[in-house]
């Protein structure tokens, strides 16, 4: 191999690591991902987690680790296959090949350790996993790691993703300094001998890269390194929590769910800073029946969780409907149904957000569809919780919750912050649901207020929230509830084109395909084809202007993560075909023959995959 | 109603409550339910402590004890059958100077609630806590219940119940940062409002298990213990619940009771009959979760934005 080469310039590049679980893959990946964002490129991070917390070593299902998209744009998704992947062992990389991760040509750095192990059957795994790979086209170069590392510590496994990092940070000719400060923060709670052994350990791969590895790239930035607007890095998750923040609630009562729990992590080391308050339940009814005391109290409160979650918060959710207490819910939204897949995504909890009640329970359903949007859309959530009188939904999902990307950095302001609670005498005539005849709203005691005592009940009751012994009662709740909803449509935006208002396809999306999407409309638009997208963050009530919107184009399709039925699958017809969730939805609304496209791999789903799903149906 | 002060000003009580603030709707009980004589009893606790009405809160879950709130004067919350604690606990989280009081039922707490009733002993928030234990499922029509006694014939159970009933009393003891814990009957109101009267006074988690008539589907159980007292051991301490020297005739069978003493009380406990009567254990110095959870309670919002730059600057790229 040569020695020092010039590097050559790239626009964007796809990184992967892949290890077993304990080796720190995610950890050098993330590094790499902030330093790369720190210096100005567009980054998306995503981990690919196990669902075990130690699977068996050296085993395809184990495979832990990240994919790095970078560029010199900005990166909204994580992409198609990648470039280069980092492998600590042989056989994780073939359930990530069975994920299409990677193509012909994608480079394979594979520690070599392997070839010397004293059990003669890994030799030959390895071996035979090698020339398996090179057949199918990746470019395997075998790597010393474990050997380098030992020059520097006797236990290579804990330090080897430091090493990893460094080949990596001059292969993409990362900047060092940026590089070691990292580092350092990463360890600052280890100590300074930590910090010490990790520097040289990264020094180390990045002088083995240069010297051994061909490979040099250079990505143009895609803003100043020291622009004057300011950036944040953060996955959904924390994005989620510095929402709860900025939003001035006071309190997030939660169960631990993967892959929501990250999120209250996040909080429980901060969120002193502003005076809040996470409280662990002893499950997820007494989870949100806490926020549900603390709001009716005056607090404001949420619940954080994923689907089996919401599923046993389900009662008290209606609860919330029926006495109209404000409420958040954030659903970081994993594979079902039951435990389903609890490391990975899917955009299945829609339906049961919007009908998961008993009886008739409408409230406010909404979905961020990047992680910036994780953070404004609490603040909304909470707004609208308050304004309306109702539970609000805040739906997001794996692929956001652990996806890491750099956004403008919020301005927090005094008014997204809630208000201090009312103690000022309540008029006494004035009954607790005083409703507004045209859109439902009314607004509440608070207990401490003189005058306004009342008994709230999850009965059907009158507006003095007596229990309702009359026929008429419940139906006039029921209207008043419902209308709510109609208000809050009524002051919503119809959702804006990507693209052309008229073409052959409209794409329709919800969530974290926001990104995949518009990038394979980006790209056949570029191509010449009438092909635009629309994304939906309000879910209920939906946005208005839909059924306007698909009149102008031949096919509606909606691409979702959750399941449905192949329209040509044996025994589907058009009597039984299963649509997806929003597809579902779209067409009880608007009476458009709206057709779907999906699957449930777990995974996020790919621009090449939409892209060569939309020329397939532009051919027929 | 008048006070001096130290500056030696007069502080009249501008509000005095009568025990009609503390009268809700018309309570809709059976004629001998022993939930009436409850009801009254923590009004009259409320209009003896000039608790306010609005700082007042009554919290319960689905049974015919939960419909209590309705029939309060204060701030109320009938939520869900089985969830008054967590609701409860909630309240208290953030504002921790309301005046929490749940009502629950044999069912509603030690079957459906079991998991928050344990967990909500152990955060041992302030509130008081009534469980009307009438040994049976009431407002859905006589199912038995988990303390309802072995043979014991209900709708579910037409031939008599098949299990040893749940002893709330030796359960309760068993958690950790338990500090309260009594048992009253509701058909002696002096021994009622005194034990009711010391749970409101407790800074804590203080549990009553109220033997409660329900003279429609288990009267034979409580008329039993009517009819033959020495069937109850009053517990008596001058620690106690404190009772009048001419009341102890009712009680046939007494022992005097350190409410400190824990081994002591898991043995009364143990024995179901004759039911222990009075205050089986107090530690009042156990601390409230609610010290920690309302934490930051009244941050201003200078400080507030200065948090939130604080945790976004750590994000900066
Ligand atoms: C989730 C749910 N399950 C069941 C019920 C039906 N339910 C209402 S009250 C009750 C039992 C009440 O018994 P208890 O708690 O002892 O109260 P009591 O009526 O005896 O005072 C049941 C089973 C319900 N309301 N909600
Ligand atoms: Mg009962």
């Amino acid at each position: 191999m040569s020695k020092t080469k010039q590097a050559v310039r790239i626009d964007e590049h796809i990184i992967e690591i892949v290890s077993d679980s304990g080796e720190g893959a995610q950890k050098a990946g993330q590094t790499f991902g902030t330093i790369s964002a720190k210096m100005g490129n567009g980054v998306w991070t995503v981990e690919i987690i196990p669902a075990e917390i130690k699977p068996p070593a050296r085993s395809p299902a184990g495979a832990s680790g990240i994919r790095i998209r970078l560029g010199s744009h900005y990166i909204t998704n994580m992409g198609n296959a990648a470039d280069i992947v980092v492998a600590l062992n042989e056989q994780v990389l073939y359930s990530r090949i069975a994920t299409h991760a990677y193509k012909r040509g994608t480079v394979v750095l594979l520690e070599n350790k392997w070839l010397t192990d004293p059990n003669p059957e890994i030799i030959k795994q390895y071996q035979s996993a090698v020339a398996e790979f090179r057949e199918n086209g990746l470019v395997v170069l075998e790597v010393p790691m474990e050997v380098e590392c030992l020059k520097l510590t006797p236990r290579p496994r804990l330090g080897k993703n430091m090493f990893v990092l460094g080949m990596l940070n001059h292969i993409y000719s990362r900047d060092m300094e940026k590089a070691y400060r990292e580092v350092a923060f990463t360890f600052q709670r280890k100590g300074q001998k930590v910090i010490d052994l990790n520097h040289k350990l990264l020094q180390a791969g990045y002088d083995f890269a240069k010297e051994n590895i061909d490979y040099h790239y250079d990505i143009p930035l895609w803003r100043e390194p020291d622009s004057k607007d300011p950036l944040i890095v953060t996955n959904g998750n924390q994005a989620m929590g510095l929402g709860v923040m900025a939003s001035g609630m006071d309190l997030v009562s939660m169960y631990p769910i993967t892959p929501a729990t990250s999120a209250s992590h996040y909080l429980a080391d901060v969120y002193h800073q502003v005076g809040g308050f996470v409280h662990q339940a002893e499950d997820e009814i007494a989870a949100v029946g806490f926020a549900i005391g603390s709001s009716y109290a005056g607090k404001t409160a949420c619940t954080i969780t994923s689907g089996p979650g919401l599923a046993l918060k389900t009662e008290f959710i209606a609860l919330a409907v029926m006495a109209e207490i404000p409420l958040v819910i954030g659903v970081v939204q994993r594979g079902g149904p039951s435990t389903g897949l609890p490391t990975k995504v899917e955009q299945g909890d829609l339906l049961a957000s919007l009908y998961g009640e008993p009886g008739d329970a409408p409230k406010i359903v909404i979905a961020a569809s990047t992680i910036e949007e994780c953070f404004h859309f609490v603040i909304m959530a909470r707004k609208l919780a308050e304004t309306f009188r109702t539970p609000v939904i805040l739906l997001t999902d794996a692929n956001l919750g652990t996806g890491v990307q750099p956004y403008p950095r919020p301005d927090a302001k005094a008014e997204w912050l809630a208000a201090p609670i009312d103690q000022s005498p309540w008029e006494k005539d004035v009954p607790p649901f005083d409703w507004n005849e045209e859109t439902g709203l009314s607004s509440r005691p608070i207990v401490g207020q003189p005058g306004g005592e009342f008994v709230l009940t999850g009965l059907a009751h009158t507006k003095q929230s007596k229990v309702a012994y009359d026929r008429d009662s419940n139906q006039r709740g029921c209207n008043m509830r419902s209308r709510k909803l109609a208000a809050l449509y009524g002051t919503l935006k119809a959702p804006e084109i990507h693209g052309e208002s008229e073409g052959d396809i409209l794409v329709v999306g919800w969530g974290s395909t926001l990104g995949a999407i518009e990038e394979a409309v980006d790209q056949l638009q570029n191509e010449g084809h009438k092909v635009s997208s629309i994304h939906l963050r309000f879910l209920s009530p939906l946005e208005p202007g839909l059924k306007e919107i698909f009149s102008k184009f031949k096919n509606i399709l909606t691409i979702e993560i959750n399941y449905s039925d192949e329209a040509d699958a044996p025994l589907i017809t058009s009597g039984n075909r299963r649509y997806t969730q929003l597809a579902m939805i779209l067409r009880a609304q608007t009476l458009v023959d709206v057709d779907c496209w999906s699957n449930v791999h777990g995974q996020p789903i790919q621009p090449g995959l939409i892209y060569d799903e939309l020329i397939r149906r532009l051919k027929n | 109603m008048f006070g001096l002060k130290a500056d030696w000003s007069v502080d009249i009580k501008e509000r005095y409550f009568a025990l009609g603030d503390y009268a809700g709707g018309e309570a809709r009980w059976c004629p001998g339910c022993g939930d009436h004589a409850v009801l009254t009893v923590v009004q009259r606790i409320c209009r003896d402590n000039q608790l306010p009405p609005e700082m007042t809160v009554a919290v319960s879950g689905i049974g015919c004890s939960s419909r209590l709130p309705h029939y309060m004067g204060t701030y109320g919350f009938h939520g869900l059958h089985g969830r008054a604690l967590p609701v409860a606990c909630g309240i208290k989280s953030r504002r921790p100077e309301l005046d929490v009081w749940v009502a629950t039922g044999d069912g509603d707490c030690y079957s459906i609630g079991a998991g928050h009733w344990l967990h909500a002993v152990r955060y041992n928030m302030n509130m008081t806590v009534l469980v009307f234990d009438n040994n049976i499922y009431g407002l859905t029509k006589k199912q038995t219940s988990p303390t309802t006694p072995l043979g014991f014939k209900s709708n579910t159970h037409p031939q008599g119940a098949i299990l040893a009933p749940l002893n709330p009393l030796t359960a309760t003891l068993g958690i950790s940062n338990v500090s309260f814990l009594a048992q009253t009957v509701d058909w002696n109101p002096a021994h009622l409002y005194a034990t009711i009267k010391a749970a409101h006074a407790h800074k804590g988690f203080s549990l009553v298990n109220i033997i409660q008539r329900c003279p429609v589907f288990s009267e034979q159980l409580s008329k039993d213990l009517q009819d033959n007292p020495s069937k109850l051991l009053l517990l008596t301490h001058e620690n106690g619940i404190p009772i009048e020297e001419k009341l102890l005739r009712f009680f046939p069978n007494t022992q005097e009771h350190d409410p400190s003493n824990m081994s002591e009380a898991y043995d009364i406990a143990t024995n179901l009959s004759p039911a222990p009567i009075g205050l089986l254990y107090h530690d009042p110095e156990v601390p409230c979760y609610e010290e920690l959870s309302s934490m930051g309670n009244n941050m201003g919002v200078e400080d507030k934005l200065a948090g939130i730059n604080a945790a976004l600057d750590q994000f900066a790229v």
